[in-house]
């Protein structure tokens, strides 16, 4: 009886094992909260299916750990918004070629009291120097993800050294955009987010957007393949096609197309080989 | 699934989005619970009646074992199956399997500590006449398996218990991919997350419905074996 059922537990391993060889019309692409939890992706991907047949998994994560994912092999295509991470991936040799997809931007968004006294403004920097200051409350993902990259080099720009100057007031949660919001709603604070994940979020309470339109609160995002040298288990030929398409006409549209209460919140720029 | 229906409605209207989440639900946990059995209620079973030198500490270590945080189990099947680890070439990280394998190692000490808790209970009234019929090891195990059967319904519903709750785990090994290795709990985080704080609600509360269902199946299940085996 125990020798049949451990050879029952070693064939249900080998089906195991023996089903990871079946090569499926899919590719695993490893992005970040904002592009999933706005719909962005419910939007492009059966259009992109219907083209191609190609099947795409999104894994939402962080852009530090999404990153971290393309760096272990785990996903075929990296979608995120941190450049200088990007590159660094790229410069490891992680990545092959690094696309400029779209655009949007963050906002910071607060209680509607504006205990800041920050509400209008579009100085960024001003912003975040008056809620350091004022000791106000403030939430930061404090996750590694794009959104909290971003937050701190907005604290750098603003010449405060946040790792030693941050107060009670300085919460890092360490979790998603949308738990940042919620935390947010629920204590008053400010906290910094993508406007594609503030406009699809649905328990939005008492907060307001507080401060837009900052130059600096600029937000690209990217697609690159990794690196098949690297990881040859990486299904390159699926995973440059929907890099292809993200980038052609077709799919510029498609994510210019895309809308929530006819506000675009993302916009296409990879003809912008800067970006 | 859009936010101002409430889950109850899509399931009661058949949702086929939310019915393929309760359909990788139970088949994700009630797998995990089958292949934690095969491992757990021999293992318990025969620590229960084999005397070997350090099986107290066992006993201590599976007990403990019950309390195994999910997430770290989660990261650990995630560093087994990640491409950069050891069992990476099979290619299991992001799908049902790895969700399988997670819920497998959080079940598999429960049922094997309340096996070996029931069949050491039930060694004490059956040992002098197995003693007399002189009974090897293995013919104790299986003779006291089968017997305490109905008892060990409870073990593996509590297992079930177990991986129908847990999102700590299955998220990190899963992905909570849409359509793919999205589950019940996963989908309550990330309406939460969402901020759709009704949907989640609704979905928690479609998931203990269900779990209810699942015991509820068992319990007759049960009476219907004891009315039959007398």
């Amino acid at each position: 009886m125990f020798t049949r059922r451990l050879l029952m537990a070693i064939a249900v391993s080998a089906v195991f094992a023996g089903s990871a060889f079946a090569q499926d019309k899919s590719i695993l692409v490893a992005s970040t909260t904002s592009t999933q939890d706005s719909g962005l992706f419910g939007h492009l991907l059966p259009m992109f299916k219907a083209k191609t047949g190609i099947d795409v998994k999104v894994v939402a994560q962080g852009t530090g750990q999404a990153i971290d994912t393309g760096r272990r092999g785990d996903a075929d295509v990296l979608f995120v918004h941190a450049k200088a991470a990007e590159e660094k991936f790229l410069s490891e040799g992680f990545g092959v070629k690094r696309y400029p997809v779209m655009y949007n931007d963050f906002v910071l968004v607060g209680p509607k009291s504006d205990p800041a006294g920050i509400k209008g403004s579009k100085d960024i920097v001003a912003a975040f120097k008056a809620l350091k200051e004022k000791g106000i409350d403030f939430i930061s993902r404090g996750d590694k993800s794009g959104t909290h990259q971003a937050e701190l080099n907005l604290w750098k720009v603003a010449g405060i050294d946040i790792a030693t100057d941050k107060g009670p007031w300085y919460k890092e949660i360490g979790q998603g955009m949308g738990a940042a919001l919620n935390t947010a709603a629920a204590s008053n604070a400010y906290v910094l987010t993508d406007r594609a994940t503030w406009l699809s979020f649905k328990n939005k309470g008492d907060l307001v957007i507080e401060v837009e339109g900052d130059k600096r609160l600029f937000n690209q995002y990217g697609v690159m393949l990794v690196n098949p040298a690297k990881h040859p288990n990486v299904k390159k030929e699926f995973g440059q096609q929907f890099i292809d398409w993200l980038v052609s006409t077709e799919g510029q549209k498609a994510i210019a197309d895309f809308k929530i209460n006819g506000e675009q919140l993302f916009y296409p720029n990879a003809s912008d080989p800067g970006a | 699934m859009p936010g101002d229906v409430s889950a109850l409605q899509l399931v009661l209207t058949g949702d086929p989005a939310l019915l393929a989440i309760v359909r990788l639900s139970l088949i994700v946990s009630l797998s995990a619970v089958v292949l934690a059995a095969l491992i757990g209620i021999p293992f318990g079973a025969a620590l229960a009646l084999i005397q070997f030198p350090g099986r107290q500490a066992v006993i201590v270590v599976l007990n403990a074992l019950m309390g195994l945080p999910p997430v770290v189990v989660g990261l650990a099947v995630f560093l087994a199956l990640s491409r950069a680890g050891p069992l990476g070439s099979w290619g299991l990280l992001f799908t049902p399997k790895a969700m399988i394998i997670a819920q497998t190692v959080l079940v598999a000490p429960i049922i094997a500590a309340l096996t070996r808790q029931t069949i050491e209970d039930l060694w004490l009234e059956y040992r002098d006449e197995l003693t007399a019929m002189n009974v090897g090891p293995v013919g104790r195990v299986a003779t006291l398996i089968w017997d305490a059967r109905f008892s060990l319904v409870t073990a593996l519903l509590a297992g079930f218990g177990r991986a129908a709750a847990e999102v700590g785990a299955i998220i990190i090994v899963g992905g909570n991919i849409d359509g793919f290795t999205r589950t019940m709990t996963t989908a309550i985080a990330l309406e939460t997350s969402k901020g759709d704080l009704p949907l989640a609600v609704g979905l928690g509360m479609v998931l203990i419905v269900i779990v209810i269902a699942v015991n509820a199946l068992a319990w007759t299940a049960r009476r219907a074996g004891e009315r039959m085996a007398g």
